[in-house]
């Protein structure tokens, strides 16, 4: 890598867990280690969930809503381009899977990719800084919203070919088997990209090699404009690998202990030599397809109903009341934390330079 | 009566061996019965009877090399017909049909003994190949084999994944013996599924390892295409720089014969025109087995571009694994001082061949083989145009937006003073290729279109 010439800034995020240490008073789940990442995921979920646990899980959940709100707000101003997907309303699935996710497991999934990368403890200025097309962005502002990457975190993209992360993601898990490595790979993709004929290759040669893949379906009901009945003759994705002999479940992808729980539960067939499995998690996207989707092919009321009924984060924040693990004052702290997290990236964001044009013909190639 | 010819088992095969008869003379045949096998370099083969008779006489005993297609090979007498009235069939008379268990046919004697063909010596020393380097006769096939084993043996993060690479050993042969010495965990038979295999491959480039994809064929690939260009071409730039994909794309590019449209295209100038691949055309087999290694060796993704046509020429070959050539640049094949012939791949020959005749006529055309598309040596190519002032460019596919589009406007740029007459093209005609045999051979650059092309640069 020719990064010699760079002019962006320190390449490493700086320590998550300084960037989003709770404040003083505020309740300090793990600390000394980062909020976000592999490090602090137990094994296996535990059936009860901690108070720190469900703290951090609130805190990252959290992040991830305010980020893509203003990741919204700066598209609106014309601070981002091109396309940008977000990712509110299915801040569960990334948070649960990433928590029950081991050091050196891989994470690829498609566009709507922001909060995979948050989860995975990418900075928020890295990612927020790719969205504005700057240098400090995590590709130096060559990929956008749709193309980040993170080998340092185990995420392996961002990609922005509908469907084509599924065998990308099957080809991690093959290289984890082929060097018998203990790893899994967790390839996200939506109730649109199932229908890719490419999706069934992979599932095909991804159980006949008995890959440690877990493929994650994030069903947010809408494929662009096209809802799930429109488009798939069978509507209960979690069975589309029946034909392979693929072990399938329905989770409500809206419930952060039930991704858990079926998540690890997959991990640990996947890790066990027994082969890939498919969860598919039952979402919602709150925002349109993209920022230019104008939304009508459903209701207003129905997406206020599911924010009423079902939110992700309202869920968490009502168990953890209900548990006595944070008082209201503690989670309002959370919640000025993060929006200070947000605004400072923000900010970095904005005022960072773009990329030197120098940059235009670096990393075409790797030097042979 | 009637004669039993030796069948072609493949579009390209004009000879094979006839390693075993099942019937003697004297017996009587009925339709179906598998009356012999016959090799070739690729397969082995059962012949079924056609017709009903008897064993009047066996033409070519067991064990015979080099059969040419539709000798006659045995004579059957039909009911009630006179010895006399002698008559050969005007067509093939026997049809082929795969051995029952292929993997038995895969096990035979090795192939490519008997029926190589061999082409013409390259008349030029490589200057990539030390004076004194001990040379070996290898084919193209055997080649590239060669190449995969020695850098397999040598980077246990390379391994070879397609349609039939394992336990067939190959379609075309190319990976004959492989699973055998490295077993199934790294030389894998993938399912029918292009584009599942062919993404499968790029993630795990992505994850370290160094896979060697085989296509059956490129026509295949254009399935895969959308993981060469999007996943495995792209992602390194998009990722700044995080991201390595070291794989090699490889199999068997352009027409092979008698194929016809969907088999028989050429995708150099498709590959050649995406920026973060590299793309390699080789010729002869030293081209072969020196770039393969190199390409498997690079840590880009590299589209590899072999020709059917090619793989059982026998051609000099430096020996030992240590034989690595650069990838980008161009090798003058012949040197000349009338015109430039620039060529890639199975074309090389060609334009060889048309040097030679030209030669006899006083022109004397000097052959560069660009070798790779991807980086392109311009370098040597507006070099020898400098001395010559004239450029015929020839390549097998279509001509629009081709690779003589861009060969000519980079001449044109930085060689235009020295130019003669204007630059031209000799390429496949702009249709999906015919299955006819006599439309096709018009489809397809010959000798003598490119003798053609350089007497009008040549004003003679």
């Amino acid at each position: 890598m020719a990064r010699g010439t760079r002019a962006a800034p320190a390449k490493r995020p700086p320590d998550a867990s300084k960037v989003g240490a709770p404040k003083a008073g505020a309740p300090k789940p793990d600390a000394g280690k980062p909020v976000s990442g592999k490090a602090v995921a137990p094994r296996k979920a535990a059936s009860a969930s901690s108070k720190e646990q469900m703290l951090h899980w609130y805190r990252d959940m959290l992040l991830i809503r305010r980020f893509e709100e203003r990741a919204g707000q700066l598209y609106g101003m014309g601070l981002i381009g091109g396309f940008c997907h977000l990712y509110i309303g299915q801040e569960a699935i990334a948070v649960g899977m990433q928590s029950i996710a081991e050091e050196g497991d891989q994470i690829i999934t498609g566009y709507r990719d922001h909060g995979h990368m948050l989860a995975a403890g990418m900075d928020p200025k890295e990612v927020l800084s790719e969205l504005t097309g700057r240098a400090p962005g995590s590709a130096h502002g060559k990929g956008g919203s749709m193309h980040m990457f993170s080998i340092e975190k185990g995420f392996f993209g961002g990609h922005g070919i509908v469907g084509a992360q599924v065998p990308l993601g099957a080809g991690l898990a093959f290289a984890n088997r082929y060097r018998d490595n203990g790893k899994v790979s967790y390839t996200y993709f939506g109730d649109g990209a199932a229908n890719q004929g490419q999706v069934y290759e992979a599932f095909n040669m991804a159980e006949l090699w008995k890959l440690p893949a877990v493929f994650v379906i994030e069903n947010n009901q809408y494929a662009m404009g096209t809802s799930v009945e429109r488009a798939s003759s069978q509507v209960h994705l979690y069975r589309r690998g029946e034909s392979f002999n693929i072990k399938g479940e329905e989770v409500d992808g809206m419930d952060i202990e039930a991704v858990r729980v079926a998540g690890a539960r997959a991990a640990e067939h996947a890790r066990t030599g027994k082969g890939p499995y498919i969860l598919e998690m039952k979402t919602y996207r709150y925002r349109g397809h993209s920022m230019s989707d104008p939304a009508k092919y459903r209701t207003r009321e129905e997406v206020d109903q599911v924010r009423k009924t079902r939110d992700p984060i309202d869920h968490l924040r009502d168990k953890i009341e209900q548990r006595g693990f944070a008082s209201e004052d503690e989670l309002k702290a959370i919640d000025a934390d993060v929006k200070k997290i947000v605004a400072e990236a923000a900010e970095f964001a904005r005022t960072a330079p773009e990329p030197d044009p120098s940059e235009l013909y670096t990393d075409v190639y790797a030097e042979a | 009566m009637t004669d039993v010819l030796m069948p072609a088992l493949s579009p390209t095969m004009e000879e094979g061996t006839l390693s075993k008869w099942n019937i003697k003379e004297g017996d009587t045949v009925t339709a179906g019965d598998i009356i012999a096998e016959i090799e070739t370099d690729k397969a082995t083969m059962e012949v079924e009877a056609v017709d009903e008779g008897v064993v009047e006489a066996i033409l070519v005993a067991a064990g015979s090399e080099g059969v040419k297609v539709n000798t006659p090979i045995a004579r059957l007498k039909g009911d009630g017909e006179a010895a006399s009235k002698s008559e050969p069939a005007p067509t093939p008379v026997a049809v082929s049909k795969p051995a029952a268990d292929e993997a038995k046919a895969a096990q035979s004697k090795p192939e490519g003994e008997g029926t190589a063909v061999v082409a013409p010596k390259p008349p030029m020393a490589d200057p990539e190949i030390p004076a004194g380097t001990k040379m070996v006769s290898v084919t193209v096939r055997d080649a590239l084999r060669d190449a995969i084993a020695e850098e397999m043996r040598r980077d246990p993060d390379v391994f070879l994944m397609g349609e039939e690479v394992a336990q067939y050993q190959g379609a075309y042969k190319v990976s004959r013996e492989l699973l055998q010495e490295f077993g199934d965990r790294r030389v894998v038979d993938t399912p029918i599924t292009e584009y599942g295999f062919a993404g499968l491959g790029v993630g795990a480039a992505f994850a370290g390892l160094k896979p060697i994809v085989e296509f059956m064929t490129f026509n295949f690939a254009m399935q895969a295409i959308d993981a060469i260009v999007n996943s495995a071409a792209k992602t390194r730039y998009m990722s700044g720089g995080q991201i390595t994909c070291s794989i090699v794309f490889r199999g068997p590019n352009g027409a092979a014969a008698r194929v016809g449209a969907q088999h028989s295209q050429d995708y150099s100038a498709w590959y050649g025109s995406v920026p973060g691949l590299k793309v390699i055309a080789p010729y002869d087999a030293a081209d072969a087995k020196g770039l393969l290694k190199a390409a498997i060796r690079d840590p880009n993704p590299v589209v590899f571009l072999e020709n059917e046509m090619m793989y059982g020429h026998e051609f000099d070959v430096p020996e030992g694994a240590d034989f690595v050539l650069p990838i980008g640049k161009a090798k003058v094949r012949r040197q000349g001082h009338s015109v430039t012939i620039t060529a890639i791949s199975r074309m090389v020959g060609f334009a060889l061949e048309a040097a030679e005749q030209l030669a006899k006529e006083g022109i004397e055309a000097e052959v560069v083989d660009l070798r790779c598309l991807r980086p392109l040596d311009h370098e040597t190519v507006v070099e020898s145009v400098k001395k010559t002032n004239r450029l015929v460019s020839l390549e097998e596919g279509w001509g629009p937006y081709g690779i003589g589009a861009e060969i000519c406007q980079r001449v044109v740029e930085h060689a235009f003073d020295y130019l003669d007459a204007p630059p031209t093209r000799v390429h496949g005609e702009d249709v999906p290729m015919p299955y006819a045999a006599n439309l096709e051979a018009l489809v397809l650059p010959s000798v003598e279109k490119i003798v053609k092309a350089v007497k009008a640069v040549c004003y003679k």
